[in-house]
């Protein structure tokens, strides 16, 4: 589904991403981890094209990402992202926010695209909220709004950044099992996070990034259980031992 | 006083022109700004280019050189159009870039995150902009839009410059016949005053309801 090739990107002097390939099958659940400044949102970005990449390509289910101007819109309409920080739109209620791209975008019609809104909202667990502003929302309820606006465009992928780092604690869970429920029902992912239990539980494969690089990869019980490099070894004695 | 009432009929005309300078170059500003603002912020390093180089043309011109210039000038090449349509577009040009230059700092007001989730959606820049940035932004700026609006009112009285008889050159008028500056310039003084506070009454109100919604 996702096909990178020698991706390689610089920010002025700074090198974030060193030759990374990334294979996603369809259907598969990648989660990505590794220390801060590793690279791994930057990674994220240029699979979509937010980030633009110096050298290398990436191919979304057989098509190669264009550069720039409606056929990159038209191959972002295909792949679903939910930020750290939500972004969902602060001036139009949360329903307006799940319908405004399908029926900008896809051309649906609104009648239609409420439709499958307000279901969307249900599957998340917020329908109650539908008509309200988003700040008007806990931070867990606009995760899950961003998800479902996200998921109406019915994207062939799914990108997650972070999309519990900026939660409390007690909501951390809600917005998790949305995304287990998703992995379970076939969606192909690649989630960046620090959620070690989420990685363990929903990933098929964990990508562990240090300075830019991929520098070990594989089953989750594998990678936790015994991972094969020394950074890796030091990255999860860090995070396990909180 | 009785000045005023024995000249009502060509002041209330002047009135009216300066209503419908104000309400139509408003119009075209509002909307050249927007393109001005859209061309800013725009990925395109040309159409950058070009919206930086008119607001700054503009804000560096006094608006009765333009006036004068574009009146008197154009016909040399032989484009010759009404006063009251040329004043109305020399306003509505001049104005845009100080709209253009409220509304980029609006844009500017709303955060990375929400063009980005607006492209990761799929829409075109156009749509981000139309749909998701501009309407944010407005909200941030309309105290700034409201004082432009106001100096814009007051700019129209230029327009006597190029044979306009707004309600300035109607005063104008009425004073080289009566020589009573005094109750005439302080009589339409008023009337600028009253569509100034109309205006700063309207800005309020929007920008109470605005808040609300953020
Ligand atoms: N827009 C930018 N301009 C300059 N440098 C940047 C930019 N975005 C990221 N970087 C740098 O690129 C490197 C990789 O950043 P990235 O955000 O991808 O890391 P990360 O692995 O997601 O870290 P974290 O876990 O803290 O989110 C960092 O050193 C960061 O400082
Ligand atoms: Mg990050």
């Amino acid at each position: 589904m996702i096909r990178a090739r020698g991706l390689n990107k610089w920010f002025g002097e700074h090198h974030v991403l060193r030759d990374v390939d990334l294979d996603v099958a369809r259907g598969e659940v990648v989660v990505v981890v590794g220390p801060s400044g590793s690279g791994k949102s930057t990674l994220c970005r240029c699979l979509n094209r937010l980030e633009t990449v110096q050298r290398g390509e990436v191919v979304i289910d057989g098509v190669p990402a264009p550069l720039e101007g409606r056929e990159l819109a038209k191959l972002r309409a295909d792949v679903g992202m939910v930020f750290q920080s939500f972004n969902l739109f602060q001036h139009m209620s949360v329903l307006d926010n799940v319908v405004l791209a399908p029926v900008k975008v896809r051309g649906a019609s609104r009648t239609d695209a409420e439709k499958s809104a307000r279901e969307l909202l249900e599957r998340v667990g917020i329908g109650a909220q539908a008509d309200k502003l988003p700040a008007q929302l806990s931070g867990g309820q606009q995760q899950r709004a961003a998800i479902a606006r996200a998921l109406a465009m019915t994207p062939k992928v799914m990108l997650f950044d972070e999309p519990t780092s900026a939660l409390d604690p007690e909501m951390v869970g809600e917005v998790l099992d949305v995304m287990t429920g998703l992995a379970a029902d076939g969606m192909t992912m690649v989630v960046v996070t620090h959620e070690m239990g989420f990685a363990r539980k929903a990933a098929d494969r964990v990508v562990f990034m240090a300075d830019g690089q991929i520098v070990e990869q594989g089953a989750p019980a594998a990678f936790f259980d015994s991972p094969q490099t020394d950074r890796a070894r030091d990255f999860l004695a860090k995070v396990l031992t909180h | 006083m009785s000045v005023l009432l024995d000249h009502l009929p060509e002041l209330w005309q002047g009135l009216l022109v300066t209503l419908q300078l104000t309400v139509a170059s408003f119009v075209g500003a509002a909307v050249l700004g927007v393109l001005v603002t859209a061309m800013r912020v725009s990925p395109v390093p040309v159409l950058r280019a070009l919206g930086t180089a008119y607001v700054e043309t503009f804000q560096n011109l006094p608006l009765l050189v333009l006036l004068v210039l574009v009146f008197f000038g154009l016909p040399e090449i032989g484009i010759k159009g009404p006063p009251m349509a040329t004043a109305i577009v020399v306003i509505a040009v001049y104005q845009a870039a100080y709209m253009a230059e409220a509304l980029r700092s609006g844009v500017n007001s709303v955060s990375k995150g929400q063009a980005e989730a607006a492209r990761a959606l799929g829409l075109t820049f156009g749509q981000s902009l139309r749909l998701v940035i501009l309407p944010q932004a407005l909200r941030t700026v309309v105290q700034p839009l409201g004082n432009l609006t106001i100096q814009l009112i007051m700019s129209t009285a230029l327009a006597g410059a190029i044979s306009v008889v707004d309600l300035t050159e109607a005063a104008k008028r009425v004073n080289l016949q009566e020589a009573q500056p005094i109750a005439i310039f302080v009589g339409s003084g008023l009337a600028y005053a009253a569509i100034a506070a109309a205006v700063g009454y309207v800005t309020g109100r929007l920008e109470r309801r605005l808040v609300i919604m953020r």
